[in-house]
């Protein structure tokens, strides 16, 4: 297998379900079941990730985006389907039927994630190159001091001053704590990043500088990424390819300029020309 | 290098009043290796939209798109992968739109280098072919730092033509590469289209201005009602 990430008919629901909703082919009320009112946040999603690209991933709100990035770095679990990362036993192995023991293992060596809530993804009353040194320590490192180093190059590299690193989050900035965000997903180097609207909320220039961080980050350790954005011009400017999702599942998927500028889902097509 | 059959586009608008707008009627061309067809009409005739057909921007209605590539088969270009696609976009089919997007804060240096370093130039050399292009095309040493966005419309047409070519695709799409030049900075972009071709790579170009048309085009058709007809 030479994807770097390859999702298999995943299926997050929310709720217990019921005989209706259970058949695919019965229609739902948006992603909602009318009869059980379970939700079927992500329903029978198949994507492929390619090493070393940038994949966007846009839709309506409640299309479950975060759901599924969630979903794939074991936050929320799968309630069918399957995913598998080609840094994890060469593809083979469906990561999400493995030993909670063995996704700790994924989650802290192969995989890096930025929630769309900072507050989710950091501890605000701790202390920010603690936040960043929780992941390496997570990932077995033991070795405080270049520890402390390594987290202090992370959290400066994302430029934040080396003055600031000891300060908790919840005396930074929202970009602040994004930048913070992204030096702790990247700690170990994962090949595989989630990003889940990492710009949202930031006046334009902060942003910009997020941007181009996330793409100097692409560039020098050559990962591959999903990006969840709202924002049209931040999927343009970073990814090759681009999902759109409504309703928990996928309507188009195609190169980034061909969704853009040929839509051929109507809520694409809708998306696309702003008449939301 | 390229041989298009039958290339059909009608766009499908699905929002408001549904609608579809017939854009591109059964075109057929082909180009050889070392030769430039240029397709020449009124605005609004598809000629932007048959690059976009082949470059994958636009999906085809119908027809095919037949490339042969570097590896030695033939794709279909109207049905290839998305993971062929963007390889072929890599290295080998080059782009260059009409409309210059500009790669926010990036000086222009880094962007024309930018492809040379991805195929494993070393940044010293990259940079120092971008300089040499630039300079051949008039675009003076003081705009090398700078970003695009700064530009004027044709230093960014420019620049956007040197990096459709800086890397030497071996097919190569121009959408009005010459449209808001001036003679001089026209004459040096054509002679590097020339060069190009020389070197072997097969060229479709798109004009309005017909005289440089002539100047390097070694085929050229009008699109009139959305299908190709011979220039005399
Ligand atoms: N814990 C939960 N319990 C029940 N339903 C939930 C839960 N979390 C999310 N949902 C529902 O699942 C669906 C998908 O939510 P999700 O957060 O994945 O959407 P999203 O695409 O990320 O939206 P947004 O763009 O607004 O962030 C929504 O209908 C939401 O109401
Ligand atoms: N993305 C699109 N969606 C819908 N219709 C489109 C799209 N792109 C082009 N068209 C339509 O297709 C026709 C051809 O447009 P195209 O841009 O290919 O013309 P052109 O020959 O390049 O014109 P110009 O010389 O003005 O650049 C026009 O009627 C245009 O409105
Ligand atoms: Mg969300
Ligand atoms: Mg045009
Ligand atoms: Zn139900």
């Amino acid at each position: 297998m030479n994807q770097a990430l390859t999702v298999n008919d995943l299926t997050v629901r929310y709720g217990n379900g019921c005989s209706y909703c259970r058949d695919i082919s019965n229609p739902l009320d948006k992603n909602r079941c009318p009869h059980c009112k379970s939700v079927w946040a992500v329903r029978n999603i198949s994507f492929e990730l390619y090493p070393s690209e940038i994949l966007g991933i846009v839709g309506e709100s409640g299309s479950g985006k975060t759901t599924l990035l969630r979903s794939l770095y074991f936050d929320i679990p799968a309630t069918s389907g399957a995913a598998y990362l080609s840094g994890y036993s060469d593809g083979l192995v469906d990561i999400m039927g493995v030993s909670s023991q063995q996704k700790r293992i994924i989650r802290n060596s192969l995989l890096g994630m930025v929630y769309q809530n900072p507050t989710q993804g950091l501890l605000m009353d701790y202390s920010s190159s603690g936040n960043v040194a929780q992941k390496l320590i997570a990932a077995g490192s033991r070795n405080v001091g270049s520890m402390q180093d390594r987290a202090n190059e992370l959290l400066e590299h994302m430029q934040i001053p080396l003055g600031r690193v000891k300060e908790p989050p919840k005396q930074f900035s929202g970009g602040m704590q994004q930048r913070v965000q992204i030096s702790k997903a990247i700690a170990n180097n994962p090949p595989v990043l989630l990003l889940d609207e990492v710009t949202t909320g930031l006046d334009l220039s902060v942003q910009a500088k997020v941007l181009d961080l996330i793409r100097s980050v692409q560039k020098k350790l050559n990962i591959a990424i999903i990006i969840v954005s709202h924002d049209l011009a931040v999927i343009r400017m970073l990814s090759d390819r681009t999902i759109v999702m409504l309703d928990g599942g996928i309507v188009e998927h195609g190169l980034t300029d061909q969704i853009m500028e040929d839509p051929q889902h109507w809520f694409t097509q809708t998306l696309v020309h702003s008449l939301i | 290098m390229l041989r298009v059959e039958n290339l059909s586009k009608t766009f499908h608008m699905h929002v408001g009043e549904e609608k579809s707008i017939p854009c591109l009627d059964s075109v057929s061309l082909s180009i050889e290796p070392g030769s430039m067809l240029a397709v020449i009409g009124p605005s609004g005739a598809g000629k932007s939209s048959l690059l976009k057909c082949i470059y994958g921007t636009y999906l085809p209605s119908s027809g095919h798109i037949y490339y042969n590539a570097k590896n030695g088969d033939v794709y279909d270009l109207a049905n290839a992968s998305l993971q062929d696609m963007r390889a072929f976009r890599a290295s080998e089919i080059g782009y260059v739109s009409q409309f210059f997007h500009a790669i926010p804060r990036i000086a222009a240096l880094d962007i024309l280098s930018e492809p040379l370093i991805n195929r494993g130039a070393s940044a010293s050399a990259a940079r120092a072919r971008a300089g040499d292009l630039m300079g051949m095309v008039g675009l003076p040493e003081s705009l090398w730092g700078m970003y695009p966005s700064t530009f004027s419309g044709g230093e960014k047409q420019r620049l956007n033509i040197i990096y459709g070519i800086i890397t030497k695709p071996r097919l190569l799409l121009l959408d009005e590469p010459t449209a808001s030049l001036d003679p001089v900075s026209k004459a040096s972009v054509l002679e590097l289209i020339k060069e190009l071709k020389s070197e072997g790579s097969a060229i479709l170009g798109v004009f309005h201005d017909y005289a440089s048309m002539q100047l390097v085009a070694d085929y050229s058709y009008h699109i009139v009602t959305k299908k190709l007809e011979a220039v005399a």
